[in-house]
C-alpha cells in the first residue's frame, strides 16, 4: 500500500493540475505585478510578497497555451523548488485532495499540447476526473529557452 | 546525546574565547608582570578545555590542558613569562584556532599538535632556553645547529642513562644521518643503520621515533643519541660504508656538552616553529634584552570597554524581521490614507501615533544589522605583532574608533582588503629599525588604524609614519610597466600618481617578500572596495608616512536613489552614479552616426533611450518637445538617460530578484515602494561600455 500525498489542485483552461503540497508556500489572489523588461514573455514580472520580491510566471504562457484575461478566480501559487521561489499564475485554485501514490500513472505520450517532460504522471480521481501532476523542476528548467537579447544601443 | 544542536554554540563560544585569549596575551606581553591578566587567560583556557572535552574534541582539550599547565605555573609565580613562552602560547592559540576552524568546516577538529605539546611540556619541566644560548661549546652547538631535523628531546631518564654511561667511561655521541634523496627504501636503509649501530653499542633515543622511521615518516635525515666504545670517526666511516647514505655526522659528547645539547635542542624545537621567516639579522644574535624589546607587542589602545551584553541572532532572522517590517510600513501608508479619507479625529491621532512608533521601530530594525568594526579589527593587533616580529621591525598598532558600526554585509567583506593594507603598511610602509634610526625617527614605527563616521559614510584609515611613497619611484615603475606614457606622467598630480599603485600588476616592492607577495595586489583591494560602493584614497608625505583612507557606505542594503517614472512604470537610479539631472529640448539632441548625442559641458555624450531599451509600452520620449534627462557616470565616462518624470529622492532597501530570473542587463535589483509596489533598480553601468 503506497502512501497518500496531499496535492493542491488548480486549473488551466479545462484541465486540472496537481502540485504536491510541500512545494507550495501559499496561494495568493492576483496582486499588482511589476513588469521586468528584457526577459521571457511568460515571466510576467515581480510581485512583493510580504517584503520579498518574487518573480511570477504565467503558467499558460510557459506551456504555450493562449494566455487568458485574469478574473476573480485567478490565483498566484507561490512554489519553492530547489531554493528557487516562483509564483505561478493559474486560472483558479481551490482544492486540496489526498492522493494515493498508486493511483498516479506515467504520463501518456501526448497530453493536451503540453510537453510530456513537464509532467510527472496522471492521476485518476473517482470515475471521470483526471489530474495532471506537474514536474516542477522541469517547468522551472530554463536551459531549453533561448538566450535573452542584450542591451543594444 | 546529540551534540549537533550545541555545535554552533560551541563554535561561537570557542571563537570568543580564542579572541579574548589572543587579546589578553597581547596585553600580558605588554605587562608581563601583571598576574591578574594571567588569571583571566587561565580561566578562559580552562573554559575552552571544558567545552572541548564535553564536545569530544580530544586534541583541542589536550592542547588547552597543556597550556593550562604552563599558565598555572605562571599564575602561581613559579614561572616567569618570557619571550619564547609567549611565542609557544601564541603558537598554541594558532593551532587551536585552526582546529576550531576545521570543526566549523564540518571536520573533526583533529590535528597533530605533538610539537607544540612537547614544547609546552618542556616549559613546564623548566627547560627554558635562553636567548644567549648560542654562545656555547662550539662543536656541540655546531651539531645542534646543523641538525636539520627537529632535534631530540631527552627526558630525565634518558638523560641520566647517558650521563651515567659517560661516568662509566663509555662514549656518548650525537649522530645525525642523512640518506640520499633518490633512496628508494628509506625505512630499510635506516633499519640497516640502526642494525649496524646496535652491533657495537646502544641507541638511546632517536628522532623521529623508531616506529616513525620504520614507517618512513621522516624526511631525509634522522638523529639519535648513541652509547658505544668506539670513536666518533669510526662510527662515521662505518655508517658511510652503507650504500645510499649521503652524510653522517657523529659528535662525541662530554657531560657538559650533553647537558647543553639537551637544552639547545629543546630550545631549537621551541624556536623552530615560531620563526616563520628565518632571517639572519643582528637582533637575533643580540643579547636577551634587545630581543625582548624587538618583541615588544603591538599595543592595542582605544576603549577597553566592559563586554557588552548581547545575544546572537541569526542574520536570516533579521532579514525576515526586516521583510515583515516593510510590510507593516506599507500597511501604515494605507492606514494613513484611509484615515485621511475618514476624517475621524481619534482614528487620525491613533494612526499618527502609530506612524511615529513605527518610524522609531524602523530605525531600530536597521540598527540591528549594524556591527562594530571591532569584530574585524580585533584580529589585527596579533597579526601586526607577528608580522613585525618576522620582519624584525618594531611597530605599535594604535586602534581607534573600533566601536564604529557598519552593516553586517559590509563587515563580512571588508576584512581581506584591510588585512592587505595593513600588511602593506608593516612591510612597505614602516622602515627597518636601522633605517628609522638613520632618518632620526624613533625605532618603533606607529600604525594608526582608525574608523569613524562621516555623513552617510564610514571611513577606515590606515596611517603609518614610515618612509612615504616616492613619486619618482612609482612613476618610473609605471613607465617601465607601460601603465602610463611619459607625456601623461609629466602632468600627473601626486594623488594621481599614488592611484597608479592600484593598477593591476603594479608593485613597487624591490623584493617580493613573503608578506606582500601573496599574489594579491592593491588592485584587488581596490576592486573589492569599489564593489562595496566605496573607494580608497592615498595621502603620502615623503619621509613622514602614508595614509590609506577607505571610504565605505554605511550599509549595502539601503541606498539613496532617485525615483523616476517611465509611462506607468517606476524605476530607481542609485544617487551615487548620478552626476546631474536636467531638461533638454528635442532640438538639442543630435544624431551622430546613427546615435543620439547631446551636448553636455562642451563634450558630446550619448543619450540613451530607457523607454526603448526597456520596451516601455506607454511612453516614448521622441514624441516629447522637452525630455528630462539623468546624467550618469561610470568612471570618467558620462551618458544621459532619457526619462519621463522625476518622482524624487528616496532611501530604498535593495532586494534581489530571486534565483529564477536570469541576469537582466541594466537592472541590478528591486525595491519595494511605500505603496507596496515593486520598482526595479537601474544599473547605469550596464549602459556605459
Amino acid at each position: 500500500m503506497a502512501e497518500d500525498i496531499k496535492v493542491i489542485v488548480f486549473k488551466l483552461g479545462t484541465e486540472e493540475y496537481g502540485i504536491e503540497v510541500e512545494k507550495v508556500q501559499t496561494i495568493e489572489r492576483m496582486m499588482p505585478i511589476t513588469r521586468v523588461p528584457k526577459t521571457y514573455s511568460f515571466i510576467k514580472g515581480v510581485i512583493n510578497l510580504r517584503g520579498v520580491v518574487i518573480p511570477v510566471i504565467d503558467l499558460r504562457g510557459r506551456f504555450g497555451i493562449e494566455e487568458a484575461e485574469h478574473t476573480d478566480q485567478t490565483r498566484i501559487i507561490i512554489v519553492s523548488v530547489n531554493d528557487i521561489e516562483v509564483g505561478f499564475i493559474v486560472d483558479s485554485a481551490n482544492d486540496v485532495i489526498d492522493l494515493n501514490k498508486d493511483s498516479i500513472d506515467t504520463p501518456p505520450d501526448v497530453v493536451g499540447g503540453i510537453k510530456a517532460k513537464y509532467l510527472d504522471g496522471v492521476a485518476k480521481i473517482g470515475e471521470d476526473r483526471l489530474l495532471i501532476m506537474l514536474n516542477l523542476s522541469e517547468v522551472l528548467n530554463k536551459s531549453e529557452i533561448v538566450q535573452l537579447e542584450s542591451i543594444e544601443e | 546525546m546529540d551534540m549537533n544542536q550545541y555545535l554552533s554554540m560551541f563554535i561561537d563560544e570557542s571563537n570568543d574565547h580564542l579572541q579574548s585569549l589572543n587579546e589578553k596575551m597581547m596585553e600580558l606581553e605588554a605587562n608581563p608582570e601583571d598576574l591578574s591578566i594571567v588569571q583571566v587567560i587561565f580561566r578562559s583556557a580552562h573554559t575552552l578545555k571544558g567545552m572541548a572535552a564535553t564536545m569530544g574534541y580530544e586534541d583541542l582539550a589536550s592542547l588547552t590542558h597543556q597550556m593550562e599547565n604552563v599558565l598555572d605555573l605562571v599564575r602561581n609565580s613559579k614561572l616567569r613569562m618570557q619571550d619564547f613562552i609567549f611565542d609557544t602560547l601564541f603558537k598554541s592559540l594558532d593551532a587551536l584556532e585552526s582546529m576550531v576552524e576545521n570543526i566549523t568546516g564540518g571536520g573533526d577538529g583533529k590535528a597533530d599538535v605533538s610539537t607544540i605539546v612537547a614544547s609546552l611540556q618542556a616549559i613546564v619541566r623548566g627547560d627554558i632556553p635562553t636567548a644567549g644560548g648560542t654562545s656555547t661549546n662550539d662543536t656541540v652547538s655546531a651539531a645542534a645547529v646543523n641538525a636539520t631535523n627537529a632535534p631530540i628531546l631527552l627526558d630525565e631518564f634518558q638523560f641520566s642513562v647517558l650521563e651515567q654511561s659517560l661516568q662509566e667511561g663509555h662514549k656518548v655521541m650525537y649522530v645525525e644521518v642523512t640518506i640520499r634523496k633518490d633512496c628508494q627504501l628509506k625505512a630499510v636503509r635506516s633499519y640497516m643503520v640502526f642494525d649496524l649501530l646496535e652491533r657495537s653499542g646502544e641507541v638511546v633515543k632517536s628522532f623521529p621515533s623508531v616506529q616513525d622511521i620504520e614507517q618512513e615518516k621522516f624526511d631525509q635525515s634522522f638523529s639519535l643519541y648513541y652509547i658505544t666504545q668506539k670513536e666518533a670517526e669510526e662510527i662515521q666511516s662505518m655508517v658511510l660504508n652503507l650504500s645510499e647514505i649521503e652524510k653522517v655526522n657523529a659528535v662525541a659528547l662530554d657531560s657538559e656538552s650533553l647537558q647543553q645539547l639537551g637544552q639547545e635542542t629543546t630550545a631549537a624545537t621551541l624556536e623552530a616553529p615560531v620563526q616563520e621567516v628565518p632571517t639572519v639579522s643582528p637582533t637575533q644574535a643580540a643579547p636577551v634584552q634587545s630581543k625582548d624589546e624587538a618583541a615588544k607587542p603591538a599595543v592595542r589602545s582605544g576603549t577597553n570597554s566592559a563586554p557588552s551584553r548581547t545575544i546572537r541572532v541569526d542574520i536570516e532572522r533579521l532579514d525576515v524581521l526586516m521583510n515583515l517590517f516593510s510590510e507593516l510600513l506599507i500597511d501604515r501608508v494605507r492606514l494613513e490614507q484611509l484615515a485621511s479619507e475618514v476624517h475621524n479625529q481619534d482614528l487620525t491621532e491613533t494612526v499618527e501615533h502609530m506612524s511615529r512608533v513605527s518610524a522609531d521601530l524602523q530605525n531600530i530594525v536597521m540598527k540591528l544589522r549594524m556591527v562594530p568594526v571591532d569584530t574585524v579589527f580585533n584580529r589585527f593587533p596579533r597579526m601586526v605583532r607577528d608580522l613585525a616580529k618576522s620582519l624584525d621591525k618594531k611597530v605599535d598598532l594604535i586602534v581607534t574608533g573600533a566601536e564604529t558600526e557598519l552593516d553586517r554585509t559590509v563587515i563580512d567583506e571588508i576584512g581581506d582588503p584591510l588585512v592587505h593594507l595593513l600588511r602593506n603598511a608593516v612591510d612597505h610602509g614602516v622602515e627597518s629599525i636601522a633605517d628609522r634610526i638613520a632618518a632620526g625617527k624613533p625605532e618603533t614605527g606607529t600604525i594608526n588604524l582608525r574608523a569613524f563616521h562621516s555623513g552617510n559614510h564610514v571611513f577606515i584609515e590606515i596611517e603609518e609614519d614610515g618612509a612615504g611613497i616616492s613619486r619618482d619611484k612609482v612613476l618610473k615603475s609605471a613607465l617601465k610597466k607601460g601603465v602610463v606614457t611619459s607625456e601623461q606622467a609629466v602632468n600627473m598630480t601626486d594623488s594621481e600618481v599614488y592611484q597608479l599603485l592600484f593598477a593591476p600588476g603594479f608593485s613597487t616592492a624591490a623584493v617580493i617578500s613573503d608578506i606582500s607577495g601573496r599574489g594579491v595586489g592593491l588592485d584587488v583591494v581596490k576592486s573589492k572596495i569599489s564593489s562595496l560602493g566605496g573607494h580608497v584614497t592615498i595621502y603620502s608625505t615623503l619621509g613622514k608616512g602614508t595614509n590609506f583612507s577607505v571610504q565605505l557606505p554605511l550599509t549595502l542594503s539601503i541606498i539613496a536613489a532617485m525615483l523616476i517614472r517611465l509611462g506607468c512604470e517606476k524605476f530607481a537610479i542609485p544617487l551615487s552614479s548620478i552626476v546631474e539631472t536636467g531638461i533638454v529640448k528635442q532640438s538639442q539632441i543630435r544624431t551622430i552616426h546613427g546615435n543620439k548625442m547631446l551636448e553636455f559641458r562642451n563634450t558630446h555624450i550619448p543619450l540613451v533611450s530607457l523607454s526603448r531599451i526597456f520596451s516601455i509600452p506607454d511612453y516614448d520620449e521622441s514624441n516629447e518637445e522637452e525630455t528630462e534627462i539623468v546624467v550618469v557616470r561610470k568612471g570618467e565616462r558620462l551618458i544621459a538617460l532619457a526619462v519621463q518624470d522625476f518622482i524624487g529622492q528616496n532611501e530604498i532597501v535593495i532586494k534581489n530578484l530571486g534565483k529564477y530570473l536570469p541576469e537582466i542587463q541594466g537592472i541590478s535589483g528591486a525595491t519595494i515602494l511605500g505603496d507596496g509596489q515593486v520598482a526595479l533598480i537601474i544599473d547605469p553601468n550596464a549602459f556605459i561600455k
